[in-house]
């Protein structure tokens, strides 16, 4: 005890005052700002301006945090990257490669939100969220036709986290970030304006799975911290390389991390949340969940297996490769049973999950560069899928039922045309991005030595194809449904995002070479 | 690749000390900047007529007519600048762009032009110009005529195109193109299920000989590496003697195809379905003779293996007589003269085959076997307008008093044909059974015999396909055996000016062409520049030869006239002996292929489908029952509970920790 | 593994206390049900007067223990910083100072959005 005090003691004189870098953390740090901002505009902005004030911040502070990433990649360039704020922040390749994605996802999930043209009574959040579903003030507040604004800032600071999570360069800085990350989602999730109990339902389950697998990670931590003495990526991975007679706590130290970071992407066994929570939210959200959380989580994930675990990769690989195969197995087969449009983009992006899975177990510089390029082409047809999503709606709101979307092709060409090609890009039919994405992950597998993950990945490959055609199938060639839904017409942020989508997919298909180049510039991961 | 191709080839060069025989070309100015005009016109024709319908239906046969007589004349342009030229400008080559540029797949559009495929120029659009002005008349009547004009205008393009190509892959694509424009003119009275049925056999055979051209082609670049002539055929390309064999053997099999050589030869008779005009200058002129155009061409690939030119020689040789002693007993017109086409082509194969000795030759008697044979062609065409269209010869008799122009052009070419002195075929077919013996040794002993037997037999059929139609009793006056009730005497008459006017045309070419060729030998002076030329030694003067042929044909056409003008002509068949009915049933060549490809391949067909169905769909569709079962079971344990979620997950959890603690274990 | 042992006694004496409460209380209490013990526990007092038929508890509830976890956390971060004033001079200062500005951030909101206003 005595010399407990003491070594406190001795470290009172020592602490020397940290230095942070604030211009390499400035992405993260103008996202954090604007979502305090958001926070200080809901509290005095009147509520006639707070809208237009929202959107102003957001997309400002978005587009200038981007401009911040494009100002920091000459200095990596040079640099090779460095580690900034005493270590808990690595700013590399990759992380200006992800933030810089994260921002374009975020930008066109913000745009999706602020859609108000497709809800008669105001846009995808519930009015009153406080109020019970079906209550009297419920009805109160949507004949008031309240509309919150609170979405802004949360999907803010959702997306700080996100930015901070592939940076992160210790495990507790991955903590805070993943929390950061997904408290604001729990809360987003449970916003829907139709579907209400559906939504908080959605949000209750993703709050406690996301909790129980928190508790994992920081087990995983802790065990981690336990074996290295040091919760730096860097520093572990120099204690791997020295000879320890107990590999135990390192073992599972490192799979129940990579347990937490598993959920958040949503791989099987850990992706049961994902078809109810990508169900209940707000479509808006699940497309920024499914996209942009995605993103951030596989880029935490390459940094901790290529960072803090290179020498592991006999260890951790076995592991991963099963978990890889089982979750493009599972995503494919029971997407093909799936009857609800957004249930089957869910199980989808599980299948998918998969896919960047494989690209990942290569684990070499290719593994890296074409998982890099995998999200970026994934993120933005998925986010263009769930806003055509938005678009088809009957009386009851979004008409999700893919049996509604029979005969689709003929009363709305382009909307049905525009699913289309996401489709066909989800199935990685050639001249567009899906392909260049599975192409770059498949073939960086085979390099890598996990040809048996290619094999299994072609074949679910196949498999998914069938139930994305029959959609295809289903919107052009089936009778059109006398009471179908109808396509609204949005406003045009909703048609910014969806070209968009298009754009990049279409792009990605025809000349990927540019945004290949790229990633394999940005997969250096700085130690 | 072809960096090494190109020093390899200039290294051989410093080793001989001479540039060889092998294709040099100069890329093409002045004048021969407008060889790309020649395709160009009567492609344009097609498309415009294809593409502009019935509102082109007034004007739509002036305009192909027009444009392939452009055609000819910027030919003749060309000709003339060629003839002006020195012997080194006049191989020139235009590239027109890159069509595909892939590593170090390189394939360009670009025309070669040399001596050889001028006079195939002139030949294709002369005679195809002739033959749109005689199908003026003789589709008067039919209300599809543009339709025609436009496939004719199409077969033009092609066929240019496939002589004009600078590299096999064009060539191929012009190959291809005739084998369409042929495929749709043979079958242009669909609505008769003979000529649809003809169509699809001269389709599906041609298939055959495609097959060995892509083979050549691909094996030419995996050998070395590209397809143009320029380097191919420099002379200096570098492969072994196999490989050689190999591409040549599989360029004989294009050429088999196309020209109707054994084993690929039973489509032509039946290709007689389309219109005459159609048999003339495809199925006699020019079409059928891009096998020899083809070898020729190729000469430097053949030259390095003598095993495939002797193959190349045994096929001529096969040919020449399988086609006389069909010609011998066939009564329908056309079928006669097809099965004469196939012989006459069969000398031009076995000359191509006998190497620097033939070339010229066999280009030579191709050149005035599109005369005489055109002729001929479009005088059964004219025989047949004028009666009813009826083609059994023993249904015809005595008619050149009806039509004399008819009588004299036809009995021209067919003077040309059996090769009567101081005519086109005289010359042409006597050289070829001059180089036959010249090859020496007992093939040469063999080929020469084979070609003096031909001879004889081609005189024989030939003097009996004119006694039959021309002279003897005018047996289309009574009515024939089981005639139908409203069948009514044919009033024979002399045909249109627009088609005798081809015909006599074609008849002063079958009568002189010949004799101005041999002049001075100028156009194997011509040609030796492309394919080289060597005398060979024959075991006979040249005036042997000549005596022994002459004396050949005397005797078949004695024969012929013995058995035809002497005695009456049945209006029905007899019996004839075996060979007789044998050569009646084109020496039973459908039920070979039937028995040996047909049924076979029907019965491979057969069991493949059932594999398919009961194997391979059954196994997909099993499947992907599998699957879809297999994911509704698996969707259950989705239950939308909380706690069987985290369940899960724990569970998970546990396994992922055993399976990384079990890596390590293992 | 007597590096572990601490650890291990440790968890032995939570999972011991938990136990003997729970088993000590139910040997020695009284046991006397009544409506009020089915009641949610709240610190001792009446449980807040539901609306009829919800069993919920208003959210006003929750946001005025949100504004003392606030506060609380404030605490937690400003006494280690106190006792290393010196040595972490002007950048401590600094950095508290945009600390506490970024939770005032939180005050003010529930305050402009009547997060204080009970009624």
């Amino acid at each position: 005890m005595s010399s407990g005090l003491q070594l406190a003691a001795d470290a009172a004189d020592k602490v020397p005052a940290p230095s942070i870098e604030y211009g390499k953390l400035s992405p993260m740090l103008i996202v954090f700002g604007i979502a305090v901002a958001g926070v200080l505009v809901e509290a005095f902005v009147p509520r006639k301006a707070r809208y237009v004030t929202h959107l102003v911040v957001a997309l400002g502070g978005m587009a200038a945090a981007f401009g911040a990433v494009l100002a920091l990649i000459p200095g990596v360039k040079d640099s090779g990257g460095e580690i900034a704020a005493v270590g808990a922040v690595a700013v590399d390749g990759p992380t200006l490669f992800l933030q810089g994605t994260l921002l374009l996802l975020g930008i066109v999930s913000v745009l999706l939100m602020a859609e108000r043209k497709l809800e008669p009574g105001g846009d995808a959040f519930a009015p009153q969220a406080a109020a019970a579903p079906g209550s009297a003030q419920e009805k109160e507040a949507a004949a008031a036709g309240l509309r919150q604004t609170e979405v802004y800032p949360l999907a803010m600071f959702a997306l700080g986290g996100m930015l901070l999570f592939p940076a992160a360069n210790d495990l507790l800085t991955l903590f805070v970030a993943l929390e950061v990350m997904s408290l604001p989602l729990y809360l987003l999730c449970g916003l829907a304006r139709r579907r209400r109990l559906l939504s908080q339902e959605a949000a209750l389950k993703y709050f406690l799975l996301g909790a129980f697998s928190s508790a994992f990670f920081l087990f995983g931590v802790a065990l981690l911290y336990g074996y290295s003495g040091s919760v730096r990526l860097d520093r572990i991975a120099v204690a791997t390389g020295g000879a320890m007679d107990n590999d135990a706590l390192l073992l599972i130290g490192l799979a129940m991390v990579a347990v937490g970071l598993l959920f958040k992407v949503g791989a099987v066994p850990f992706h049961s949340w994902t078809p109810d929570v990508y169900q209940g939210a707000p479509t808006p959200i699940t497309g920024f969940m499914a996209s942009a959380t995605k993103v951030a989580a596989f880029g935490a994930l390459l940094r901790f297996f290529y960072v803090a675990l290179p020498g592991m990769k006999w260890d951790w690989r076995p592991m991963m490769t099963g978990v890889a195969i089982v979750t493009m197995v599972v995503g494919a087969v029971i997407a093909i049973t799936q009857t609800d449009v957004k249930r089957m983009l869910a199980y989808s992006s599980i299948a998918h999950a998969g896919f960047i899975l494989t690209g990942m177990i290569a684990a070499n510089e290719a593994g890296a560069s074409s998982t890099l390029f995998y999200l970026v082409a994934y993120g933005f047809v998925t986010l263009g899928a769930f806003a055509v999503v938005t678009l088809v709606r009957d009386a009851g709101g979004e008409a999700t039922h893919l049996s509604r979307w029979a005969g689709l092709g003929r009363r709305s060409p382009l909307v049905a045309g525009v699913f289309a090609v996401f489709l066909l890009a989800f199935a990685g039919i050639p001249l567009t991005s899906g392909f260049s994405g599975k192409f770059a992950v498949f073939q960086a597998a085979a390099d890598g030595g996990a040809g048996s993950l290619v094999i299994v990945g072609v074949l679910c490959s196949a498999i998914a194809a069938f139930f994305y055609v029959r959609v295809i199938v289903l919107m052009f060639f089936s009778e059109p449904r006398a009471d179908g839904p109808t396509v609204v017409v949005p406003s045009v942020m909703t048609t910014a995002a969806i070209a968009l989508g298009v754009t990049v997919t279409v792009v990605l298909g025809i000349v990927p070479q540019p945004v290949l180049d790229l990633a394999d510039k940005a997969a250096l991961f700085v130690h | 690749m072809t960096q090494t191709l190109v020093s390899a080839a200039s290294g051989a060069l410093l080793a001989t000390g001479e540039g060889g025989p092998g294709l040099h070309s100069v890329p093409a100015t002045g004048v021969f900047d407008a060889t790309w005009l020649v395709i160009a016109l009567p492609l344009l024709g097609a498309a415009v007529l294809l593409l502009g319908g019935r509102r082109t239906n007034r004007f739509g046969h002036w305009l192909g007519t027009l444009l392939a007589v452009g055609s000819f004349f910027v030919g003749l342009a060309l000709f003339s600048a060629m003839l002006d030229a020195s012997d080194a400008d006049r191989s020139v080559n235009q590239h027109l762009w890159d069509w595909v540029s892939v590593g170090s797949f390189q394939a360009e559009v670009g025309l070669h032009l040399d001596q050889l495929s001028m006079v195939f120029v002139l030949l294709i659009t002369g005679v195809g110009s002739l033959i749109h002005i005689y199908s003026i008349g003789y589709m008067e009547h039919d209300e599809n005529r543009r339709r025609f004009f436009a496939y004719l205008n199409l077969f033009l393009a092609s066929m240019l195109l496939l002589v004009l190509a600078n590299n096999y892959l064009l060539l191929y694509v012009g190959w291809e193109g005739v084998g369409l424009a042929s495929y749709l003119l043979i079958g242009f009275w669909q609505h008769k299920p003979s000529a649809a049925t003809a169509a699809k056999k001269a389709f599906l055979m041609n298939r055959v000989g495609d097959l060995g051209l892509a083979v050549a082609i691909f094996l030419m670049f995996t050998t070395f590496g590209t397809f143009s002539f320029d380097q191919v055929l420099s002379g200096n390309a570098q492969a072994s003697g196999g490989t050689f064999t190999g591409i040549d053997l599989m360029l004989l099999l294009a050429a088999c195809g196309k020209s109707a050589q054994f084993p690929l030869q039973a489509w032509l008779g039946d290709a007689m379905e389309g219109p005459t005009p159609v048999s003339a200058l495809i199925h006699a002129a020019t079409m059928v003779t891009a096998g020899v155009y083809l070898i020729t061409r190729s000469a430097e690939l053949f030259n390095a293996s003598p095993d495939a030119q002797l193959v190349v020689t045994i096929v001529g040789a096969i040919t020449v007589l399988f086609g006389a002693i069909v010609g011998c007993a066939k009564d329908d017109i056309k079928k006669a003269l097809a099965a004469s086409t196939m012989s006459q082509i069969g000398y031009m194969i076995l000359a191509a085959g006998l190497g620097p000795i033939g070339y010229a030759f066999a280009i030579m008697h191709l050149v005035t076997h599109g005369f005489f044979k055109a002729g001929l062609f479009l005088g059964a065409g004219s025989v047949m307008h004028g009666m009813n269209d009826e083609v059994d010869m023993r249904r015809y008799g005595g008619l050149r008093k009806y039509m004399p122009i008819t009588f004299v052009t036809f009995g021209l070419g067919y003077l040309a044909i059996i090769g009567f002195p101081l005519l086109s075929g005289y010359f042409s077919k006597d050289k070829i059974i001059e180089a036959a013996f010249a090859k020496g040794g007992t093939s040469g002993y063999v080929l020469g015999s084979v070609t003096l037997v031909a001879a004889g037999l081609t005189a024989y059929y030939m003097t009996r396909v004119m006694l039959m139609t021309f002279f003897g009793r005018e047996r289309w006056k009574e009515a024939p055996v089981g005639a139908p009730a409203d069948w009514h005497e044919p009033h024979p008459h002399e045909s249109p000016k627009s088609m005798t006017l081809p015909m006599i045309v074609l008849a002063f070419g079958s009568v002189f062409a010949g004799g101005l060729f041999v002049l001075h030998d100028s156009f194997v002076n011509w040609l030796t520049p492309v394919t080289g030329f060597s005398e060979g030694d024959s075991p006979f003067s040249e005036y042997a030869v000549t005596g022994m042929a002459v004396a050949m044909v005397a005797l078949g056409a004695l024969v012929a006239y013995v058995q035809y003008a002497r005695r009456e002509v049945p209006a029905v068949a007899p019996q004839g002996s075996f060979i007789t009915v044998a050569a009646r049933k084109d020496l039973y060549q459908d039920a070979v292929n039937e028995g040996l490809v047909m049924r076979p391949g029907q019965y491979l067909t057969r069991m493949l489908v059932w594999l398919d169905l009961r194997g391979i769909d059954g196994f997909v569709g099993g499947l992907a029952a599998f699957i879809g079962g297999t994911s509704s079971r698996v969707r259950k344990v989705q239950t939308g509970f909380a706690r069987s979620y985290a369940l899960s997950m724990f569970g998970g959890t546990a396994l992922v920790v055993a399976a990384t603690l079990m890596a390590r274990m293992a | 593994m007597n590096l572990y042992a601490p650890i291990l006694a440790l968890g032995g004496i939570a999972a011991a206390f938990g136990v003997v409460s729970l088993v000590a209380g139910a040997l020695t209490g009284p046991k006397r049900y009544n409506r009020a013990k089915l009641e949610a526990y709240e610190c001792g007092i009446e449980p807040t007067p539901q609306p009829a038929g919800g069993g919920r508890f208003p959210v006003k509830y929750y946001l005025t223990a949100m504004l003392f976890i606030i506060f609380d956390i404030e605490i937690v971060f400003l006494y280690p910083w106190a006792v290393y004033f010196d040595s972490l001079g002007i950048f401590g200062l600094v950095e508290m100072a945009l600390f506490i500005a970024t939770v005032f951030v939180a005050y003010a909101y529930l305050w402009r959005r009547g997060g204080l206003e009970w009624d």
